[in-house]
This record gives structure tokens, C-alpha cells and sequence, in this order.
């Protein structure tokens, strides 16, 4: 069978997307101090692989290819493990390949909220989080808006309040992912010197730049990828780098005035809030509508990342401040700036809608917000409950590289020598020489 | 035979050690330093949230004189590191004992 372009651009598409997870982690690593680097980038790539087993058994079908459940999610056994998708007469290749690209936003979605709990999250009760957060808080929500559940026009409350524009994942990705990440922050509670300790600064601003810089080259893929047509593709990618732009822009402009400097972090973090904002609304407003919209989410999130320090929770990375805020604006804002249909729907107040589309944005929003935090909080209790979501004081302050990994990122001079090495004691006994030290040296960070 | 310790501004090393090789110093140690003195720190900006840094980097210069020399290297030294404002350091002698050269075994002023 051949391949359609559609086909072809859509696996080159989820490919772009895939990376953005591991760029997430450098974005969010460089945040981080230094003794905690690891972990932080190890929270997203095990989404990646977590999710990518996840979504191949039962994460689709929910999501999006199984029969519906009362349209509050897919029938998640009907395509388990893919079953009947790969050959027979219903086979369909364009299908099979957005399973894939389906699994990438999954994958990102739950990889942002780790954000939120920087520093301090055992990484056990983490991998235990993904999965469980993926079945029950992704996959309906994506089911709601895309799959034909709840909020599409077909939909309980897509069809009482109008079906909400959400083109790549305004409510599904980012709102959901802000709102888990603050009840997430809440539960946790706040790192030990929050506010207060001078070296909880971010530990290297190039990689943040960097994973900025890759998950920007990835989003032309998120957005564009599910494009109907040439014409619709070519005006996302366009809205695409006018928005993070103009929020550059604007989060710069912010931090001029009120900080005196525009810094490299504040033009990094313009550039996602930016992303976040032209999400949902990339395929439906004019490229000047999205240097607006670009403007006011740079702006806003510049100002919205300090409330965390007013209000006392320790929403680390400010995926509140950033996914939620910006995510909030471009879904919102679609009430006002969405450009009619070829049909003459879907018009926001000033293409002479009225507030219809606004009333549906905010219906949709209010309903993946409700969703979210209480089904997050209850995963995220019974996990911190019984086997505890956050590592003790004591590993805190070691650094949870070293107590949850073994690891440490950066070997500074003296750190790493005067050490022995034991190359694995099953394959390497034949390699024990004459006199091995007999003081035996204890693991790091567990020395009690 | 002294030791000549000296914390000098990052940005003035170069210039420093031109000067002392200039005055016939065929040897010296530099190592990073942080601390704080009359100077007063910095601060650095993070998504609005202000870091206030207060042990700042300074280089520590370490030369090996003899009785005759030390106090002109002292001169040398004060004199390129100067720039007339806080923050460019101390200089200090400390006499010393003996002084041993690893590779020659040779003892006293001729290991200086």
C-alpha cells in the first residue's frame, strides 16, 4: 500500500513530537539544582516509556479507539494490545499511524506535571503515578474532546453548551496537566527551604534554552500534525512561530520593567508559555489573532510563575504558572479570536459570534479542570498514603540523585576519586586481584 | 623565604601574573576562591524570584619569594591587581621554614 503525504507527514510528525518529551527533561533539569538533575529528566523519560507500553495495551482503545462507554471514555479491552488493527477488512493504515502520534501527546502530557514536584518525589511512586494517571485522567479527558465523548458536539455537554474548539490540546494537555500538577504540589507539600534557600536557583540555564529551543522544533509537529489540509497546515505552523514569539516578546518586556533585565530564562520560558497558548487554538485564528494571543500569555505567565510564592504552594518549575495560565488563555481566548468556518461556525465575539464559542471554551475547560483535580488528588492520596509519594528529609537534603539513582550528574574534582570501582559482582569475580581494600566503602547517601 | 598569598579579582589575573613574570617570578599557583569582604554581593533574577549571591568569585595566586624579593613581588602584585574600588582583594606574606623542590630534593632559597 502506499503511503499518502498525509500519512507521511503525520509519522514525521509524531516523531517531532516524541522528542519533546526528552526536551521537556532538559527544560526541566536545568531548573533544578544540580543535585537533582537526574531524577527530573528520569520523570519524563519514564513517561516516555511507561506510556509507550500503556498506549499500545489499553491507552488507545480508551482514549480513542474503543466503542464508547456512556461517552466517558473507550471501551478499554475492544483494540487491546491493538488487536484487529493490523490486518483484516478493517484494517486502515492512516489509523495504525495516529495510534502512534496519539501516544506521543499522552506521553508529554503526564511527563509535564513532574515539574511540580521537582526535587523531592520518590521515583518510585511516580512510575506508579503514570500509568494509573494516564488510564483514568488522560484517556477520558482526551476521549471527551477528540474521541467523540462528552464534549464534542455529539456529546452530554458538548451538545447542551456547543462543542469547544481544542485543536491540539489546550484542555486535554496543558489545563489537565497544570491543574494534576498543582494538586500534585499540594500533596507533596513544599521542598524543605521553599522561598527561602538561596540555592534552590535553576543549576544550568543552557539547558533550559536548549530543551526550550527542542521542544519548540517539536511542537510544529504536535500542532501541525493532525492538519486536514496544505492550506490549514501551512497556517498553523505560521501561528505556531508567531505565538511563542510575541510571548518572548512579552515575558521579556515583563522582566525589563519590572525586574530591570530581560534574562534568558524569562525568553525560554516566553517561548513555552507561548507554545501553551497557541495549542488549542492553532488551526483557528489569524496569524495576527496569534501574536495577540502570544503577547497577552507571555505577559501573563511572566507575572502568574510568582503567585506560588503569595499563595505558599511549590509548584517547583511553575507548570501552574505556565500550563495552566497560558493553556486557560488560549483556550479562552478562542471565545473571542476563533476565525469561522468555511460553514460560518465556530466564530468567536469578534468575527461576530457572539459568546457562544466563549460559553463552550469555558464549559470545556471547567469540566477537564473539575475532572482532573478530583481524580488527581485521589490517585496521588491513596499513593501518598500507603507507599508515600516523597522521599524523607534526610534524602531531600542528600539530593535525590544520589538517594533514588545512585547517581550523580556532574563528577566535580575530589567528589568522584579516592572511590573503588566494582564492576557488577556477578560477571566480574575473575577480576579480583590480590589485595582488594578490606575497609569497605558504603554506598553513597546511605551511610547511616 | 616567604609565601606570597594573594586574592586578586578574576579579571585581574592575567594581568597580575604578566606583571610578576615581568619581575623575574619563574613560578606560581592559581586556584579558584570565593568569599566576601568590604565588596557586597550581586543579585541574580529567576522568573521574577530575586537570589541574592554573596560570597563572590575571586582568584587565589600563590608565589614563592626570597628575603630579598618578596617585598618588590608584594609591589608588583598590588599594583596590577589594583583598581581602586572594593572588592580587589588582599595580599598577604607569611614566612616560611624551608622550602623543598619534589624533583631535585634540593632544600631552602635555591627550591624557591
Amino acid at each position: 500500500m502506499e503511503m499518502t503525504t498525509a500519512q507521511v507527514w503525520q509519522m514525521v510528525a509524531a516523531t517531532l513530537v516524541l522528542l519533546m518529551t526528552p526536551a521537556l527533561a532538559f527544560f526541566y533539569g536545568g531548573m533544578t539544582r544540580a543535585k537533582s538533575v537526574l531524577n527530573m529528566m528520569m520523570m519524563s523519560f519514564i513517561s516516555v516509556g511507561i506510556i509507550g507500553v500503556v498506549w499500545v495495551l489499553w491507552g488507545y482503545s480508551a482514549a480513542s479507539g474503543g466503542s464508547s462507554v456512556g461517552g466517558l471514555f473507550g471501551n478499554p479491552f475492544e483494540a487491546f494490545g491493538l488487536q484487529g488493527m493490523l490486518s483484516g477488512e478493517d484494517f486502515d493504515a492512516g489509523v495504525l499511524i495516529n495510534v502512534g502520534y496519539q501516544a506521543t501527546f499522552a506521553i508529554i502530557t503526564v511527563a509535564l506535571i513532574s515539574g511540580a514536584i521537582a526535587d523531592r518525589a520518590k521515583f518510585g511512586a511516580w512510575a506508579l503515578f503514570v500509568p494509573v494517571w494516564v488510564s483514568l485522567v488522560y484517556c477520558p479527558i482526551a476521549y471527551w474532546v477528540w474521541g467523540g465523548g462528552l464534549l464534542s458536539s455529539d456529546g452530554a455537554i458538548g451538545s447542551w453548551a456547543g462543542a469547544a474548539i481544542d485543536f491540539a490540546g489546550g484542555t486535554v494537555v496543558h489545563i489537565n496537566a497544570g491543574v494534576a500538577g498543582l494538586v500534585l504540589a499540594l500533596i507533596l507539600g513544599k521542598r524543605k527551604g521553599f522561598g527561602v534557600d538561596p540555592r534552590q536557583r535553576p543549576h544550568n540555564i543552557p539547558f533550559v534554552m536548549l530543551g526550550a529551543a527542542l521542544l519548540w522544533f517539536g511542537w510544529f509537529g504536535f500542532n501541525g500534525g493532525a492538519a486536514a489540509e496544505a492550506g490549514q497546515a501551512g497556517l498553523i505552523w505560521i501561528n505556531t512561530l508567531a505565538a511563542p514569539g510575541a510571548a518572548m516578546i512579552g515575558w521579556l518586556l515583563t522582566e525589563r520593567i519590572r525586574d530591570g533585565h530581560p534574562t534568558s530564562f524569562g525568553a525560554a520560558s516566553g517561548i513555552v508559555a507561548g507554545l501553551v497558548a497557541i495549542t488549542p487554538a492553532c488551526a483557528n485564528v489569524s496569524p495576527v489573532g496569534a501574536i495577540g494571543l502570544g503577547l497577552v500569555a507571555g505577559v501573563a505567565s511572566a507575572l502568574a510563575v510568582g503567585l506560588k510564592y503569595r499563595w505558599g504552594f511549590d509548584d517547583s518549575l511553575d507548570v501552574v504558572g505556565v500550563h495552566l495560565v497560558s493553556g486557560l488563555i488560549g483556550t479562552l481566548a478562542l471565545g473571542f479570536i476563533a476565525v469561522p468556518d468555511a460553514e460560518g461556525a465556530g466564530a468567536g465575539l469578534f468575527y461576530g459570534g457572539g459568546l457562544a464559542q466563549f460559553w463552550a471554551q469555558l464549559v470545556a475547560a471547567v469540566v477537564a479542570i473539575a475532572w482532573t483535580a478530583l481524580a488527581t488528588a485521589v490517585i496521588g492520596l491513596i499513593i501518598h498514603k500507603t507507599m508515600g509519594f516523597r522521599v524523607s528529609d534526610k534524602d531531600e537534603e542528600t539530593g535525590v540523585d544520589l538517594t533514588e539513582h545512585a547517581e550523580t550528574a556532574y563528577e566535580f574534582a575530589g567528589l568522584g576519586t579516592g572511590s573503588r570501582l566494582v564492576p557488577h559482582p556477578a560477571t566480574s569475580s575473575h577480576l579480583r586481584q590480590s589485595p582488594v581494600p578490606t575497609t569497605s566503602t558504603p554506598t553513597p547517601g546511605q551511610e547511616n | 623565604m616567604y609565601l606570597i598569598t594573594a586574592i586578586i579579582r578574576p579579571e585581574r589575573l592575567d594581568a597580575a601574573r604578566e606583571a610578576l613574570q615581568a619581575a623575574g617570578v619563574a613560578g606560581l599557583t592559581v586556584s579558584e576562591a570565593a568569599g566576601f569582604g568590604r565588596q557586597r554581593g550581586h543579585v541574580q533574577v529567576y522568573r521574577g524570584a530575586e537570589y541574592a549571591v554573596d560570597l563572590l568569585p575571586k582568584v587565589r595566586l600563590e608565589v614563592l619569594a626570597e628575603d630579598t624579593t618578596a617585598p618588590g613581588l608584594v609591589d608588583v602584585l598590588v599594583a596590577a591587581a589594583n583598581t581602586g574600588h572594593a572588592g580587589d582583594g588582599k595580599v598577604w606574606l607569611h614566612r616560611l621554614d624551608d622550602v623543598v623542590r619534589v624533583s631535585t630534593g634540593e632544600r631552602g632559597p635555591g627550591a624557591v
